[in-house]
């Protein structure tokens, strides 16, 4: 199982530092493709959770497909396929069952996560990778169908099934459950829990501007957090796109001495041979660069899927902004009935009022009325007071469950990071190293000569 | 420079004319940049830099308060010559050396000039002293490198950096011009008191140790033989050259045209490192301001601010590095193939005149019978002894050419690899310190 084997080897990475051989080891960065991808995914997602443990999830592969979309109008989308397996179903020895397999579109992910947002609003919901490449440097490719982006988002993808499938909560989510297993009659799973209802009257009053009176001094902190969070790394990932064009344009100029020094070794004797084999390891080293960008690429994914994590954390925090609100309307409205039951029963018009006028000129109104009238505010009075009630223990549920959330997403954030950080500085040793390694082939050709 | 005004036209008739300009032409492309170029290193980024390269220019252009590099150029020219096993003879039975160091301004009412000190050592005898120590400037080796070119017109000169005077473009009193010239000069010096032939001219002596150069007569004699030349060549039409000559014209127009391309390529490279450089110090800066944002993560991203300023110093110096001792030396060779096709051209003449000569002696004998006149023989030896000098310099000149681009690649090759080595202690030691850290919460987690 991959998630597991990977943390195992993390963990033994881990239990080794500080002694000395630890250096070593990490500096061993000849790792294949599929082992650096394996780190990368374990960076991303926690391990040993409640669905993980029973079932094995990856999407394996992508394609292309050719339909008519809704407009009849035709269209060329990819489409990603996702294994299931029963995690158990490996005996010693024996090979695993053929996995279950269906295809998804992009667009389904985006509904699922749409749906998870809704319905876990105390939830840090994982962030789907980006629908178009951004903070993209000139080499790279904005194209939605170029492989090396196919790519990269199907890693995407899978780290944020994965994501989901580790959450103590999200991962026992039926829906979910129903993306990962059946094929036809999801979308209609989903619609059905009318999700979309409860997202529009949501989105409405989040799109008012909210005027809350008593915020929550921690979500406030957080929101700033958040902020601050997005601003800089976005500014990071903008940063690194221009170091990695320059970086690029410092290794491919070093290309023209190959073709220079080849060039050059025809007309000279003893010469010659050193620099045509230099101008050999020049070429190499300027096309070195662009494993190690492609590289880089995944530090930047890494660190884009945290951009996009701030947008799940301000989420969180608006709808604890809306509970707030709705709980102070609340206390607003039931301040106003009180008083008015008291001027009620007081028969006292503090201020001057239509109401008033009206009993000036009509003359007062009678003694049943009036208790009716008590009765009725009283009434509704009491359901005013249950409402806060209500909604006192919704905000404090919300509280509590999304501190849990924020704590766990923090923690998570600060390993992950981190562990980003390492993969990085790894990655730069090993462009080190290679550079160090070409240049001293080069020496060698040059000091023959 | 006034010289290379009747070397163009100098050039010999049977060569193309557009591939003998062609080299020409481009290394007049480079002279007009040049005087950045020729002061190559710090000065190219201070003037090209104006455009390209404020950044490398900024960090370190006090070289002169070290002593190290000029000691280090010392070392690395010895050490070259020691390297060098056809030379080896010459390094045990070298009697002559010489340094140009220690640059000073001088002011007057007249003129603001530089000049630099020139030690002499000797044993031999041509001298009266063992020791000299004399203060010249760039003029008084512009004189000397004309008296020799006029005294030994058999002999390869080496080149000395450009005169260039554009004013404006570039601080002639700049620490870094003045340092890179004060090299170049010293190169040159270097490779005239090493030459066999030239190193007992007595103008050398003359500029080795006198009080007062008197160069006025020697100006004036320039000019003259400057316009002889021109007549000269103006007057013969040039048989074609022998085959051994024609391949070192060719080879010579060939090897400017890669050096071009070199010179073009470095360039290029620090004006590219020199914009990573700026992308790389912001993207530190970022790390470090993420770093204020944050509680568990602030020590890595700390850490990998640091890691980066580290990368950037690194890559200054290597910059720096480039730009001092790479650039130069492709400079002075770019100025040694002239000096080379200015030597061979002379030659072409000196053939011409004797084979005039000897066309009209054997035109006179056919109608006189009359021996043929010793002037014509002594053109003859005029023009083998020139061959001979030329073929002679010509193997001193690839020999010193080879172990100066060994030494020159071998060194960018260092450079480089000296950088990658910074930035992997660098990246290893921030390893250690992540690691060090995520095992001290594994443990406290645990506890």
């Amino acid at each position: 199982m991959r998630p597991a084997s990977s943390a195992d080897s993390s963990q033994m990475m881990m239990a080794d530092s500080g002694s000395s051989e630890e250096v070593a080891v990490i500096c061993n960065t000849d790792i294949t493709s599929t082992e650096s991808e394996n780190n990368i995914i374990n960076t991303m997602v926690e391990r040993g959770t409640a669905l993980l443990r029973k079932m094995e999830i990856s999407v394996a592969e992508a394609d292309k497909r050719t339909g008519k979309n809704t407009v009849n109008m035709q269209e060329t989308y990819t489409v990603y396929l996702l294994e299931t397996r029963p995690a158990d179903s490996v005996p010693e020895g024996g090979t695993p069952a053929a996995p279950d397999t269906l295809w998804r579109r992009y667009s389904e992910f985006e509904l699922l996560r749409t749906y998870l947002l809704v319905t876990y609003p105390y939830i840090i919901i994982p962030p789907l990778p980006e629908k178009r490449a951004e903070f993209v440097w000139h080499k790279l490719s904005a194209d939605n169908l170029d492989p090396d982006f196919v790519e990269r988002r199907r890693v995407g993808l899978e780290n944020f099934l994965l994501r989901v499938a580790s959450h103590p909560v999200l991962s026992n989510d039926k829906i979910f459950f129903l993306f990962l297993t059946e094929e036809k009659g999801w979308r209609e799973a989903v619609l059905e829990t009318g999700f979309q209802d409860k997202a529009d009257s949501r989105l409405k009053s989040l799109s008012a501007m909210l005027r809350v009176k008593n915020p929550d001094k921690r979500f406030t902190a957080l929101k700033h957090y958040s902020d601050e969070l997005n601003t800089v790394i976005s500014q990071l990932l903008r940063v690194r796109a221009r170091v990695a064009d320059r970086l690029y344009g410092v290794y491919k100029v070093h290309g023209n001495y190959g073709r220079v020094f080849s060039e050059w070794s025809a007309i000279e004797k003893e010469m010659g041979d050193g620099l045509q084999s230099a101008g050999h390891h020049m070429d190499t080293y300027a096309a070195s660069i662009d494993d190690i960008l492609e590289e880089e690429e995944h530090y930047a994914d890494q660190l884009k899927e945290y951009l996009f994590y701030t947008d799940s954390v301000r989420s969180v925090c608006r709808k604890h902004e809306l509970i707030q609100y709705e709980l102070e309307m609340a206390a607003q409205d039931l301040v106003y009935k009180k008083q008015q039951k008291e001027e009620l029963a007081t028969g006292a018009v503090r201020i001057f009022s239509l109401k008033g006028m009206t009993s000036k000129l009509f003359g007062q109104e009678s003694q049943e009325q009036r208790e009716s009238k008590v009765a009725a505010l009283e009434q509704s009075i009491q359901e005013g007071e249950e409402a806060i009630k209500e909604k006192n223990t919704e905000s404090q549920e919300f509280v509590q469950k999304a501190w849990n959330d924020i704590e766990r997403f923090t923690a998570q954030k600060d390993k992950d990071l981190r562990e980003a950080l390492i993969s990085y500085a790894i990655m730069q040793i090993s462009m080190c190293k290679k550079g160090i390694q070409v240049w001293s082939n080069a020496k060698e050709c040059f000091n023959k000569m | 420079m006034s010289v290379s005004a009747p070397r163009g036209l100098a050039s010999s008739g049977q060569k193309l004319i557009t591939e003998i300009l062609h080299p020409l032409s481009a290394a007049e492309e480079q002279l007009s940049p040049g005087p950045d170029v020729s002061s190559s290193s710090s000065s190219s980024s201070s003037v090209g830099g104006g455009k390209q390269e404020p950044g490398l220019t900024n960090g370190t252009p006090v070289e002169m308060s070290n002593p190290a590099p000029a000691s280090q150029l010392l070392n690395r020219l010895q050490l070259d010559d020691d390297l060098d096993a056809d030379a080896q003879d010459l390094t045990e039975t070298r009697d002559l050396f010489v340094t140009v160091d220690d640059p000073k301004k001088h002011v007057s009412t007249m003129e603001t000039y530089i000049t630099y000190r020139v030690s002499t050592k000797t044993t031999r005898i041509e001298f009266d002293l063992p020791e000299y120590s004399v203060r010249r400037r760039y003029q008084d080796f512009d004189w000397l490198r004309t008296k020799l070119e006029d005294s030994q017109p058999t002999h390869l000169i080496p080149p000395l950096p450009e005169k260039f005077v554009m004013k404006g473009v570039v601080d002639r009193f700049s620490e870094d011009f003045v340092e890179t010239r004060m090299k170049a000069l010293d190169k040159f010096l270097k490779r005239v008191a090493d030459h066999p032939v030239l190193s007992f001219n007595p103008h050398l002596n003359a500029f080795l140790t006198a009080k007062d150069l008197n160069k006025r007569q020697g100006l004036a004699l320039l000019t003259k033989v400057g316009e002889s030349v021109k007549q000269v060549a103006g007057g013969y039409k040039l048989r074609p050259r022998p085959v051994e000559f024609c391949a070192m014209g060719e080879y010579l127009d060939t090897f400017s045209q890669k050096l071009g391309t070199l010179d073009r390529i470095a360039q290029r490279i620090l004006k590219e490192q020199s914009e990573y450089l700026t992308e790389l110090r912001e993207y530190g800066a970022v790390y470090s301001s993420w770093a204020g944002s944050e509680e568990q993560l602030q020590r890595p991203l700390e850490g990998v601010a640091g890691c980066v300023t580290t990368c950037c110093g690194a890559l200054e110096d290597a910059s720096e590095n480039m730009s001092q001792d790479f650039l130069p030396v492709l400079r002075e060779y770019v100025l040694y193939i002239e000096s080379m096709k200015n030597v061979l051209r002379k030659r072409d003449q000196t053939q011409a005149e004797y084979e005039g000569r000897l066309e009209a002696a054997i035109l006179h004998k056919q109608e006189d019978r009359t021996p043929i006149p010793v002037e014509v023989e002594r053109c003859q030896d005029k023009v083998e002894c020139f061959n001979a000098d030329l073929k002679a310099d010509w193997e001193r000149w690839q020999r010193n050419k080879r172990q100066d681009f060994k030494q020159l690649l071998t060194g960018m090759a260092d450079k480089n690899i000296n950088y990658y080595e910074k930035c992997q202690a660098a990246w290893e030691s921030l390893i250690t310190v992540l690691q060090d850290k995520q095992t001290e919460d594994k443990t406290s987690e645990t506890n």
